[in-house]
């Protein structure tokens, strides 16, 4: 059963049928294979800029589609439903726009935002490193000043689009302390940056992470992103955007392990009747609906916060820490809806259920999601 | 210029089960999800195609209820630039030759067509009879069961391919009729652009009345009605042939026994 949805307008509910369409006929008919495969699902990410689903939250005279967080966050939950992986790319993508629409030069913005959303390029999002990743302030990737030209040296670490994308919006120290951090807008084929082989990971195998190696890469200075310094107040507002993006996906994978359990337990008979007949198994599929409905209404409380120019930094913590949490717990219980065939690879439950550990990790661990809840707990 | 009638019907999502209303034996369009029927994105897909090519102008007719918008909404967001739509209460329980009568009437208010491509039969009455009843109405020669479709100049042809007679060649001078089966090609999806661009292409709203026809149509008027149905039975098992040698022997017994050779 698909998710029920209120919508702001027509053009959503319009824009939500297009989504499903393709999720339907061009997304979830390949998952399976694909990740089984770990191949990566360039060309459903084409379809999807040419369909206009690339760009959704940016305004229109950059190409975007200029939709509420409200509607791009719906449409990116029922992407993320029928294929995880795919859920997640867009949501990076859309992240790796933010830092140049919001902190760019007008003449940056006119150089560079129509092609990032234009449907035909991906792009990536560079802040971790192997000793920065909560601690993201640490990082130590280093940009010097030569000329006309920053000169990167360093490595990042689990950059999700690695060696794919087209461009990497890249945080680089460019000088001592949290200060020091600055943001550029990387082409993807700059000479002197490689992508590492890809990580071989639990889940989300569609999907390639990858070092990316600076090797005294050669940035134009004209592709630094807000000033000197600002780089880490640019990560970290981006981050506050796409943790909604990642509570929409996780929604999305729990509402797709949701209806694969119903759907098995209507039909699957033990002791004479179907087992969504028994106590214990639909209370469990009630909590499971709980869960999904739940997280939805949290992200969309933070996404209308956003859409009104609201405080959100909060809500998208609390969205992220409650969507994730329940998408583990969701996929778990759906694998025990489905008994031993839950646990083969003949159903999607067991991929799900993989996939699901890893958003309660990426853009800040569910840890660090405390944190930022607690510290405007305390300075509020 | 190629100026084009797309005809398009909204049907229940094949996805859905679709049913008859238990009262009159008309299609219950509530009871099930309702889309643009494929084989109409199919006839879109073409005339756009056409229109890229020769450029013109694509207008989408529709009969149907007030939520048949939704599936006309669809057609304008691929990129058709306008629509008529029929919709009108004394239109329920219209047959087929009602329904090619409004269509023709609703055709007549577009000005200059050149050409009319419908689907060759919709997923839900499959009756298949409209365009063919439709060209006679209008006195326009048509080309049905078209999987291959050329303009150039005055004159369209068509490869038609039917399970009896295979594939023949038919031309015809302009303007024309053309029905579209299947294989004619692969519908492209909207865009959110077109989408948005939809919302402000004209539809122009008709009712029985505003074309002429009121009280000749509708359901007590129709030249057929459904008495009765039945669901189809379910299916039943096959029967398994295991080739021990004389596998091809088996299976043309078993052919010969259901009288098929
Ligand atoms: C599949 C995948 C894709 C990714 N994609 C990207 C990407 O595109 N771009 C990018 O920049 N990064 C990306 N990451 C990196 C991700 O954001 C980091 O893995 C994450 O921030 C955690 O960092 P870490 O792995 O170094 O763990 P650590 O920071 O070493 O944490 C280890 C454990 O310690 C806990 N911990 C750390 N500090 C504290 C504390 N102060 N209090 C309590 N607990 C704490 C953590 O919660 C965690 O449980 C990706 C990671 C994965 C796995």
């Amino acid at each position: 059963m698909p998710a029920e949805r209120l919508l702001p307008d027509t053009e959503s509910q319009d824009l939500i049928e297009l989504t499903r369409e393709i999720a339907k006929q061009e997304l979830e008919p390949h998952a399976a294979e694909y990740e089984a495969a770990e191949r990566f699902p360039r060309e459903q990410f084409r379809l999807l800029g040419r369909s206009g689903l690339l760009s959704l939250p940016y305004p229109e005279h950059w190409g975007g589609g200029a939709v509420p967080y409200e509607t791009y966050l719906q449409v990116l939950e029922e992407i993320a439903t029928a294929w995880m992986s795919v859920g997640v790319g867009l949501s990076v993508h859309t992240m790796s726009c933010y830092a140049l629409a919001e902190y760019g030069s007008p003449e940056q913005q006119e150089r560079w935002l129509p092609e990032m959303l234009g449907g035909e390029l991906l792009g990536g999002y560079a802040l971790s490193e192997s000793q920065a990743g909560s601690d993201a302030a640490a990082l130590s990737t280093r940009a010097v000043r030569d000329g006309a030209d920053y000169l990167v040296t360093g490595a990042k670490a689990w950059i999700t689009h690695g060696g794919e994308a087209d461009y990497y919006t890249t945080m680089v120290r460019t000088a001592e302390g949290s200060e020091g951090i600055s943001c550029l807008h990387v082409a993807g084929d700059t000479p002197g940056l490689t992508a590492a082989p890809p990580e071989k990971k639990m889940g989300l195998t569609g999907s390639t992470t990858t070092q990316l190696l600076f090797d005294g890469a050669r940035v134009p200075a004209d592709r630094l992103v807000g000033a000197e310094g600002q780089g880490l107040k640019i990560a970290l507002s981006s981050l506050a955007s796409g943790r909604l993006g990642i509570a929409a996906c996780a929604v999305g994978l729990a509402q797709a392990a949701l209806d694969e359990a119903v759907g098995y337990a209507k039909q699957r008979s033990q002791f004479g009747s179907p087992i969504i007949e028994f106590q214990g198994i639909e209370f469990l599929l009630a909590d499971m609906a709980a869960a999904v409905e739940s997280a939805r209404a949290t992200y969309l409380d933070a996404a209308r916060r956003r859409d009104r120019g609201m405080p959100f930094a909060r809500q998208s913590s609390v969205a992220k820490l409650i969507a994730t949490d329940a998408a583990m717990r969701v996929t778990t219980d759906a694998v025990q809806v489905l008994g031993g065939a839950g646990y083969t690879r003949d159903f999607p439950v067991e991929r799900y259920m993989r996939e699901a550990k890893v958003p309660q990790i990426f853009e800040g661990t569910n840890q660090i999601q405390r944190m930022v809840i607690a510290r405007q707990l305390r300075n509020g | 210029m190629t100026n084009i009638v797309v005809l398009v019907k909204q049907v229940p999502d094949t996805y859905s089960e679709r049913k008859l209303a238990a009262g009159d034996n008309t299609l219950d369009r509530e009871a099930a999800d309702a889309v643009l029927d494929e084989i109409n994105e199919r006839a879109i897909e073409e005339a756009l195609v056409i229109k890229e090519a020769n450029e013109g102008e694509v207008t989408v007719v529709c009969v149907g209820p007030d939520r048949a918008n939704d599936a006309i909404r669809k057609a304008l967001s691929m990129g058709a630039d306008k629509a008529v739509h029929v919709s009108d209460e004394a239109l329920h329980g219209a047959d087929i030759l009602q329904t090619s009568k409004v269509l023709a009437k609703a055709v007549g208010t577009v000005e200059g067509v050149d050409l009319i491509i419908a689907g060759n039969e919709a997923s839900d009455g499959r009756g298949g009879a409209v365009p063919a009843v439709l060209a006679e109405l209008l006195g326009l020669p048509q080309l049905t069961h078209a999987r291959k479709v050329t303009v150039e100049g005055g004159t369209v042809k068509v490869e038609r391919e039917t399970a009896d007679e295979g594939i023949t060649h038919l031309e015809a001078s302009l303007p024309a009729l053309i029905s579209v089966n299947e294989k004619i090609n692969e519908p492209r999806y909207p865009s959110f652009k077109g989408i948005m661009a939809a919302k402000k292409k004209p539809v122009e709203k008709l009712t029985a009345a505003d074309l002429g026809l009121d009280g000749e149509v509708g359901l007590a008027n129709a030249a057929s009605t459904v008495l009765e149905s039945a669901p189809k039975p379910p299916r039943e098992a096959g029967q398994r042939v295991d080739d021990e040698g004389d596998g091809g022997v088996k299976v043309a017994e078993y052919l010969a026994s259901q009288k098929l050779i």
